[in-house]
């Protein structure tokens, strides 16, 4: 059990979440961050599948990595990946719909993030499948974070609500409040994560070069 | 011995392995669940046309209320036909055909209603819906919009209830007896054929606004659109006032009764049909 939960694991699971976080320090799963952080909703579903489609592909690849032929290792996460996340929408699409409905759009942007091959290739290939596990949970929760950031912002102040609900309360409509539209275009989700840069460097000053 | 996982033999046997593997397993996967997954979508199709009847499809047994409220239909030749073959989810190429489906059915109010599928294009993929017609199908009682891939939280948005109901009680065609109905920019929506477009999402928008068109142009012949809105309010009017009943396609003889005199000057061209029709 202690080894299970050694330090060494703990920072695998633990560093991604601030001081290594994928988005804000390698920067990586910019473009997915951009497309379905609009609204929290999809911001959510998107980060919890990247989350399980990362743990499960550094497992498999971490218990491959002794066999993988190094000049073709590439294609070879490629493929893990692209089954995995296929298997995974088509028992989705037939046990519970709803779900494999909403996350339709995103099957294809699971697949091109490049968090996954990021974290394939540098940790999964050096790694025994526990700590692999761990480090997949750990990025995939420090992803979704960001999302979550951004879409909360994005939604907030770009529609008024929250999950859909009206938060902004009807009377600062009528004191002449209006939603800022320039939240809902794409481009507006570079500046935010931007911003989360930004705060995150200037917080964790000593950690980060 | 330690294998040489460098060696080129090494490295093409492990392509081929895995990719045999890989194949076997998604072709094992796709057709052990491949009949529960287009029973779900069979499922989900009644929903969507449960859900331009009005009904909230979370909350009901989808099947059962089908079953019992919907019929499926072929419009032939000016009749609608009762149609029993598979229960198709496609309508693209059916409608390319010729072969144009009619769902007849009750409301969630128990009004009778029509509804057509009708499909088109948006930004990344295609669009599909259901628009439920009034009996005298010249209104819009509810609509279900989906799409296949466009973007979540913006052109996506057309899937949401406050877009789709939106519709509902618009008239279907323009006094040029074309049809009318239509998605505008955000917040532009003026004349009562126009419903507000999706802040963000202007191309989404525009391809529900041609789908509406396009599909219901294409049902023109059942759904009677030839005769101009005037004339059916003239009609309508007529027949509770005018001594000679239903001879009002033939406006003079309406004149002097009928109570909206002036707007029964339909333009002349697309209701002259209408006299074949009556």
């Amino acid at each position: 059990m202690s080894k299970l939960f050694s330090d060494e694991n703990k920072a695998a699971f633990t560093s991604p979440l601030n001081v290594n976080n994928p988005v804000a320090v390698q920067v990586l799963g910019i473009c997915s961050a951009l497309a379905v952080t609009s609204q929290l909703k999809p911001a959510i579903v998107m980060g919890l599948s990247v989350t399980v489609i990362t743990a499960f592909s550094n497992v498999i690849i971490s218990l491959l990595r002794k066999t993988i032929p190094n000049r073709i290792r590439i294609i070879v996460q490629l493929v893990v990946v692209a089954a995995l996340v296929t298997i995974v929408s088509q028992l989705l699409k037939a046990y519970v719909y709803d779900v494999s409905v909403q996350l339709s759009v995103y099957v294809g942007l699971i697949i091109t993030n490049c968090i996954l091959m990021g974290r394939l290739e540098a940790f999964a290939m050096q790694n025994g499948p526990w700590p692999s596990f761990l480090d997949g949970i750990g990025n995939g929760l420090g992803y979704a974070a960001i999302l979550i950031i951004v879409g909360f912002v994005r939604e907030l102040f770009g529609f008024g609500t929250l999950f859909g609900y009206n938060v902004i309360p009807q009377f600062m409509y009528e004191a002449g409040y209006q939603n800022n539209g320039m939240m809902v275009m794409p481009a507006m989700s570079l500046i935010i994560v931007g911003c989360v840069i930004w705060a995150h460097r200037a917080y964790n000053k000593e950690e980060v070069k | 011995m330690k294998l040489n996982t460098n060696s080129n033999v090494y490295t093409i046997c492990y392509a081929a392995v895995m990719v045999i593997i890989v194949a076997f397993l998604l072709a094992f996967v796709a057709s052990a669940l491949k009949d529960t997954q287009d029973a779900n979508v069979a499922n989900d199709t009644k929903g969507q046309i449960l859900t331009a009847l009005g009904y909230d499809k979370a909350t009901i047994d989808v099947a059962a209320v089908y079953a019992e409220k919907v019929q499926d239909n072929v419009f032939v030749d000016g009749q609608l036909q009762a149609y029993d073959g598979n229960f198709n989810t496609t309508y693209g190429g059916l409608i390319k055909n010729g072969e144009l489906h009619v769902f007849t059915g009750k409301t969630a109010n128990d009004e009778q209603a029509y509804v057509i599928p009708v499909v088109g294009r948006g930004l990344w993929g295609g669009l599909w819906g259901y628009i439920a017609v009034n009996e005298t199908k010249d209104k819009v009682l509810g609509t279900y919009f989906y799409h296949e891939s466009e973007t979540a939280g913006l052109g996506a948005r057309i899937g949401e209830k406050w877009f789709q109901d939106q519709f509902v009680g618009k008239p279907i065609f323009g006094a040029d007896g074309e049809v009318a109905l239509t998605v505008t920019k955000a917040g532009a929506a003026q004349a009562e054929n126009e419903v507000d477009g999706v802040t963000g999402a202007t191309l989404t928008s525009n391809g529900v606004a041609a789908m509406v068109k396009d599909g219901l142009t294409a049902y023109k012949d059942f759904l009677g659109g030839a005769k101009c809105t005037f004339e059916k309010e003239c009609e309508r009017s007529c027949e509770a006032e005018c001594p000679n009943k239903g001879k009002c396609p033939h406006m003079d003889e309406c004149q002097g009764e009928c109570p909206n005199k002036a707007e029964c000057q339909c333009p002349e061209k697309p209701c002259e049909q209408t006299d074949v029709e009556q």
